[in-house]
């Protein structure tokens, strides 16, 4: 298994999918510098709101910490979508898999190398990333969340389960097909949680619903929400600005039952992807 | 003991379509076995079942005693598939490496050498794949095949990208392989080189095996040509065991005889008979 592992990170080098996120990452990382060192150069001109019983300090920088683990777990999703988009169908239709199953190792052992080695690269990506953009916020804003390893740890999670779901597409659909879908899938999983922001705000209990149950539906979006939560979870008087962190979906405490939920998620798609991919005609 | 490759009432459907219709085939140890058909005839979908990529709607396939597509069946065999690529990043040997440790060839560096000699690849060890042209990748895709000294070989196609010289450096390795033992099923539209190498022919139409034999067997007698001092002349629908009699008749006849051939049709001419001319 480890040969195979090798074998995908080398072609996804090869491919320079990491020098397209790479970029993607410096680009951002440069920005949240550029903002935060713009943010904390002048607190003046932020006030909070009056229901929001907090420090303007720690108003700016848990709202600039949020939006950067938005855009991490977006870059994390590229990632993870890049790296396997392609695994099953795409590698078949251009003749590179059928080398690879017909050796003793077999599919199983083939898909579940693909899995580790996406989701190892992408769960160190995503902590490393989040935790340079945590470094710049405290080092310029002076503040540190209440939770630190946490919320990456649920945000790389988040990522994983994103990674399972396009491995699973790959075993049907093309290269291009298989990330476009999954794209599709990510931005619902954002639309349902911006919708619960909607419901929140205009007090409206069956668009909250209709939301929470999307967001366990793709329970990346649980855990990217549960994430923000736990960023300002104990943070005094932060509770009524939860729900606004976020740009797409505020934090929810969702507790170990969505991350119970994921776990059980994630078994359920890599044990679909299985059963598809051994049942494929290649 | 097993045969290497033991196929019986084979069938598979895609769709609509039905690729192979209860094929039976068998290959010994050591026998080069040449597959030939029009395309669409289920030569490639044979050779995938074989291999474990394709799963059969019918009947049952056997490398080396164990069923297709198992872990047992798959660690005795070696397969190029007609449609094939490699990671352009990877060197020659890089490659060789990477299916070493697929196979779990305790080979190493003496079977890559060998390997890369045997397909006159020896000086392209550590060029890229990208950088070698098809047929180079071709003689690399057989080099490939044969990572862990599989007991049978599963070419589809394995001569289509390859020059005159490339094709005779396949033809002796696929003779030395055979000689080692290794049984070989060999797909290929170049009749020319399968009634070379091939100790047995096998003709699929249709998803049916339509003929099947050596190539002796499959050729219709065409006559027996003699060459005397008089001209030549065809004496058509004669046999081999003809010929004593009618050299003797020659000579009775007071001719001298300076050449006897007895004819027989070839493989191309077996194989258009087989497919009715058809193509595709």
């Amino acid at each position: 298994m480890t040969t195979v592992i090798r074998y995908a990170i080398g072609e996804a080098v090869r491919r320079k999918v990491f020098l397209v996120v790479l970029v993607l990452t410096l680009i951002f990382l440069g920005l949240d510098a550029l903002a935060n060192h713009y943010i904390f150069g002048d607190l003046s001109h932020f006030h909070p709101p009056e229901d929001v019983h907090v420090d303007v300090r720690t108003f700016a920088a848990s709202f600039v910490i949020g939006m950067s683990m938005f855009a991490t777990l977006f870059l994390g999703v590229v990632l993870a979508v890049f790296l396997t988009l392609g695994a099953v169908s795409g590698d078949a239709e251009r003749g590179l898999l059928q080398p690879i199953v017909v050796r003793p190792i077999g599919r199983r052992s083939m898909l579940l190398a693909r899995f580790f080695a996406a989701a190892g690269v992408c769960v160190v990506y995503v902590l490393v990333v989040y935790f340079v953009a945590l470094v710049i916020t405290g080092t310029e804003g002076s503040w540190w969340p209440h939770s630190i390893v946490a919320p990456g740890l649920l945000l790389a999670a988040a990522v994983v389960v994103m990674t399972a779901i396009s491995l699973l597409g790959s075993v049907f659909l093309a290269g291009t097909a298989n990330g476009i879908a999954i794209f599709m899938l990510f931005i619902a999983g954002l639309v349902a949680g911006l919708l619960g922001t909607i419901g929140h705000a205009l007090g409206s209990h069956t668009i909250s619903h209709a939301a929470t149950v999307a967001a366990w539906v793709l329970p990346f979006e649980a855990l990217y929400q549960d994430a923000l939560h736990q960023l300002v979870a104990g943070t005094h008087g932060f509770t009524t600005f939860l729900l606004q962190l976020g740009p797409f979906g505020g934090s929810y405490n969702s507790g170990w039952g969505v991350r119970g939920w994921a776990a059980a998620y994630l078994v359920m798609v890599g044990a679909a992807a299985l059963t598809a991919f051994a049942r494929r005609d290649l | 003991m097993a045969a290497a490759l033991a196929v019986q009432a084979l069938a598979k459907r895609y769709g609509k379509v039905q690729a192979l219709h209860g094929v039976d085939l068998e290959v010994a140890d050591g026998e080069l076995v040449g597959l030939l058909g029009p395309n669409g005839a289920g030569k490639s979908t044979l050779m995938k079942i074989a291999c474990g990529l394709v799963r059969p709607t019918g009947g049952s396939a056997f490398v080396n005693g164990a069923r297709a597509g198992t872990s047992k069946a798959r660690a005795g065999l070696g397969y190029l598939a007609e449609f094939f690529r490699f990671p352009g990043w990877m060197s020659a040997e890089e490659l060789l490496t990477l299916h070493q440790q697929l196979a779990g060839s305790p080979g190493g560096q003496d079977e890559r050498t060998r390997l890369l000699e045997l397909v006159a690849l020896a000086d392209a060890r550590n060029r890229a794949v990208e950088a070698m042209s098809k047929g180079m990748q071709q003689r690399l895709g057989i080099a490939q095949a044969l990572v862990g000294s599989p007991k049978i070989l599963l070419l589809d196609e394995p001569t289509s990208a390859l020059d005159p010289v490339g094709r005779r450096t396949v033809r002796e390795l696929l003779e030395e392989v055979r000689s080692r033992g290794v049984a070989v099923l060999l797909n290929s539209h170049l009749l020319s080189e399968v009634e070379l190498v091939c100790d047995r022919v096998v003709i699929l139409l249709g998803g049916k095996v339509v003929a099947e034999g050596t190539t002796a067997e499959l050729a219709h007698p065409r006559g027996i040509e003699i060459e005397t001092d008089q001209g030549t002349r065809l004496v058509e629908g004669a046999k081999r065991e003809d010929t004593p009699a009618l050299v003797q008749a020659e000579v009775a006849a007071g001719r001298k005889v300076y050449g006897v051939r007895v004819l027989s049709s070839t493989l191309e001419e077996v194989y258009l008979e087989a497919v009715q001319g058809e193509t595709s």
